[in-house]
C-alpha cells in the first residue's frame, strides 16, 4: 500500500526542491531578462486570444443561465451583481488558468522535455548555465506576472458578456449592469481574485517544468510528460482553490 | 612533481556508480595529464557515456573520488561546478545543439555564458565574440553556415558544429562521445582529423569514446603538419600520438583494459579482441 504513495511522496519531494531553487535563483545572478520577456511574449500575449474568446463566452453564459434563474424571481436586475462576484472570485481566475495549464503547461514540459531527451539540457549543464535558473526561473517569473494580468483581462471581458445579455434580453440598461456589478465587489473579492491567480501561476509553471526536467524514453516520453504536466497541473487548480476558497468564506 | 606542460588534467580514483542497483561504473581508476588522449572502447552500455559525464560532474558518482585540475569534484556543489566546466568542452553523442538557436548563437553560447557569470562586457566585446565564432565553425570547415539552424544541417554536419562549440573557449581537456558514430567513412575520417588538428595546435587533452578501432588508431599514429595543413603519419620519435595516446576498453562499468595500442593488439583478452581490427 504504501509503495503505491512513495512515488507520488518523490514527485512532490521533486517539485518543493524545484520550487525552492527557482525562487532561489529570483535573487541570484545571473538573470536571463531576455528569456523572461520572450516568456512573458509567449505566455501572455500567445494566450490573449484564447482567454478573450472564453472569458468572452462564459460571461454570456453565466448571464443567460443566471438571467433565466433570477428572472423566475422578478430579480433580473441583481445580474450585475452576480456576474461579477462570480466572474472575479471563481471563474476567471480558474478558467483563465486551465486555459493557460492547457496552453503553456503543456508547452512547457514540451519545450523542456524536448531538450531533456536530445541532451540539450546536459549540455547546458556543462557549458556552465544552471538549467533552473535558465529555463525554470524566466518560466516562473513570467507566468506569476501575466496570469493576474489576463485574469483581468477575462473579468472584465466576461463581464462584458454579461452586460451584452442583461442590455439584449433581460431589458436592464449598461449603468445599472455596471453599478450593480462594481458595487458588488468588495476588496476581500478583488484580493481573492488576485491570489489566485498568482498561485495557479507557480503551480503551472513549475509542474509545466517539473515534467520537463523528468522527461526520459525518447519522443514518447515528452508526450507522456506534456499529458501530465496539462493533468497534475489542472487538478492543482481545483486543489488550491478547495483550499482557499474557505479561507475567504465568511 | 609534474610540471605545468605535463600537469594532471582528470583523475579517477576508485569510481564506483550504480543505475537501479546495475553497475554503470565498477571501481574505475586513471589518470591523464595535459596534452595527452584517452580512445576509450566498449559495447553499447558499457559505461563509456557515464564516464565522461561522471568526469565533467553531470553524474555523481556513489563511492570514489574524481578530480578535475586538482580539484576535488566528487561532492563538489554544482554552482560550484560552472567554473570549472568551462574549461572542459564536450561534444555529446546527440550534438546536445540547442535547437531553436542559430549555429553562429550555438558555437557562441559558452562565451556568452562566460560573460554573464560576471566577467564583463567591454564595447568590443560583440565582435571578439564573432570572431572566435567564426574561427571556430572555420576550423571545422563550416564557416558559411552561420545562420543556420540545427535542423538544417546534416548528422555529420551537426556533429563538426558541437566540435566547434566544444573547442571555441580553448578548453585544456575535450570530451568526444562517439563523435563519429553512425556516420559515413568520409565524414567520421574527416571528423577525426579536426580532432588531430585541434590536438596538435592546441595541445589539449582529450578522451575520445568510439566504436571504431580506426578512430584511435589514427589519434595515436598521425600527426597535424601546419606546414602543409594535412594530416600525416607521425614518426615515433615526434609523437604527439603513440606515447600520449593510451587505450580503454570497458566493459560493464568495468575498465577491462589499460594500454598502448601495441599492447591492445596483443591482448589476448576475448572481448578487449573484438575491438581491434
Amino acid at each position: 500500500m504504501l509503495d503505491y504513495f512513495i512515488p507520488w511522496i518523490e514527485t512532490f519531494q521533486e517539485f518543493l526542491f524545484l520550487a525552492a531553487r527557482a525562487f532561489r535563483n529570483i535573487f541570484r545572478g545571473p538573470h536571463y531578462v531576455d528569456d523572461i520577456l520572450i516568456q512573458m511574449d509567449v505566455i501572455g500575449v500567445g494566450s490573449l486570444p484564447i482567454v478573450v474568446l472564453i472569458g468572452f463566452f462564459s460571461g454570456i453564459i453565466m448571464g443567460l443561465q443566471m438571467g433565466r434563474a433570477l428572472t423566475t424571481y422578478g430579480a433580473q436586475g441583481q445580474i450585475g451583481q452576480i456576474v461579477s462576484i462570480s466572474l472575479v472570485r471563481e471563474f476567471g481566475p480558474v478558467l483563465t488558468a486551465l486555459l493557460v495549464a492547457g496552453r503553456n503547461a503543456s508547452g512547457i514540459a514540451s519545450e523542456i522535455g524536448s531538450m531533456k531527451v536530445t541532451e540539450q539540457i546536459d549540455a547546458m549543464r556543462a557549458l556552465g548555465t544552471d538549467p533552473i535558473q535558465k529555463l525554470v526561473t524566466p518560466r516562473l517569473i513570467a507566468t506569476m506576472f501575466v496570469l493576474p494580468l489576463l485574469t483581468i483581462i477575462a473579468d472584465f471581458i466576461g463581464m462584458f458578456g454579461g452586460a451584452l445579455i442583461a442590455f439584449g434580453l433581460l431589458n436592464i440598461t449598461w449603468s445599472e449592469f455596471w453599478n450593480n456589478g462594481w458595487r458588488a465587489l468588495i476588496y476581500q473579492d478583488l484580493f481573492q481574485g488576485l491570489i489566485k491567480p498568482f498561485l495557479f501561476a507557480i503551480i503551472i509553471s513549475l509542474v509545466g517544468c517539473l515534467y520537463g526536467m523528468r522527461t526520459s524514453g525518447g519522443t514518447q516520453g515528452v508526450g507522456r510528460a506534456t499529458t501530465q504536466a496539462v493533468v497534475v497541473s489542472s487538478i492543482w487548480i481545483f486543489v488550491i482553490t478547495a483550499f482557499i476558497d474557505p479561507l475567504f468564506f465568511t | 612533481m609534474a610540471s605545468a606542460a605535463t600537469s594532471e588534467v582528470l583523475r579517477f580514483d576508485d569510481v564506483n556508480l550504480h543505475f537501479d542497483g546495475t553497475p554503470a561504473l565498477d571501481h574505475v581508476s586513471f589518470a591523464m595529464n595535459s596534452g595527452e588522449t584517452r580512445v576509450v572502447f566498449g559495447a553499447a552500455g558499457a559505461g563509456k557515456t557515464v564516464l565522461l559525464k561522471t568526469a565533467l560532474g553531470l553524474v555523481r558518482p556513489d563511492a570514489g573520488h574524481i578530480t578535475l585540475f586538482g580539484e576535488d569534484i566528487t561532492r563538489l556543489k554544482e554552482s560550484a561546478m560552472y567554473g570549472l566546466r568551462s574549461k572542459v568542452g564536450i561534444l555529446f553523442q546527440e550534438g546536445g545543439l540547442f535547437d531553436s538557436l542559430t549555429i553562429a548563437e550555438n558555437v557562441a553560447y559558452p562565451l556568452v555564458n562566460q560573460q554573464a557569470r560576471g566577467n564583463g562586457r567591454g564595447p568590443e566585446w560583440e565582435e571578439e565574440v564573432d570572431a572566435k565564432v567564426q574561427e571556430s565553425l572555420n576550423f571545422v570547415e563550416l564557416g558559411n553556415t552561420l545562420e543556420k539552424y540545427p535542423s538544417e544541417l546534416s548528422g555529420g554536419m551537426r556533429r563538426r558544429v558541437g566540435i566547434a562549440r566544444a573547442i571555441v573557449t580553448g578548453p585544456p581537456l575535450v570530451l568526444y562521445d562517439s563523435p563519429t558514430a553512425g556516420l559515413d567513412p568520409i565524414t567520421a575520417n574527416l571528423i577525426v582529423h579536426l580532432l588531430i588538428k585541434e590536438r596538435d595546435t592546441q595541445g589539449i587533452a582529450a578522451i575520445l569514446v568510439t566504436h571504431r578501432y580506426q578512430d584511435g588508431h589514427l589519434m595515436a599514429n598521425f600527426r597535424y603538419n601546419p606546414d602543409s595543413g594535412r594530416i600525416e603519419p607521425a614518426r615515433e620519435a615526434e609523437g604527439p600520438g603513440g606515447v600520449r595516446t593510451k587505450f580503454f576498453v570497458m566493459n560493464e562499468g568495468r575498465l577491462v583494459f589499460q594500454g598502448s595500442e601495441a599492447e591492445l593488439r596483443a591482448s589476448q583478452d576475448p572481448y578487449v579482441r573484438k575491438f581491434v581490427k
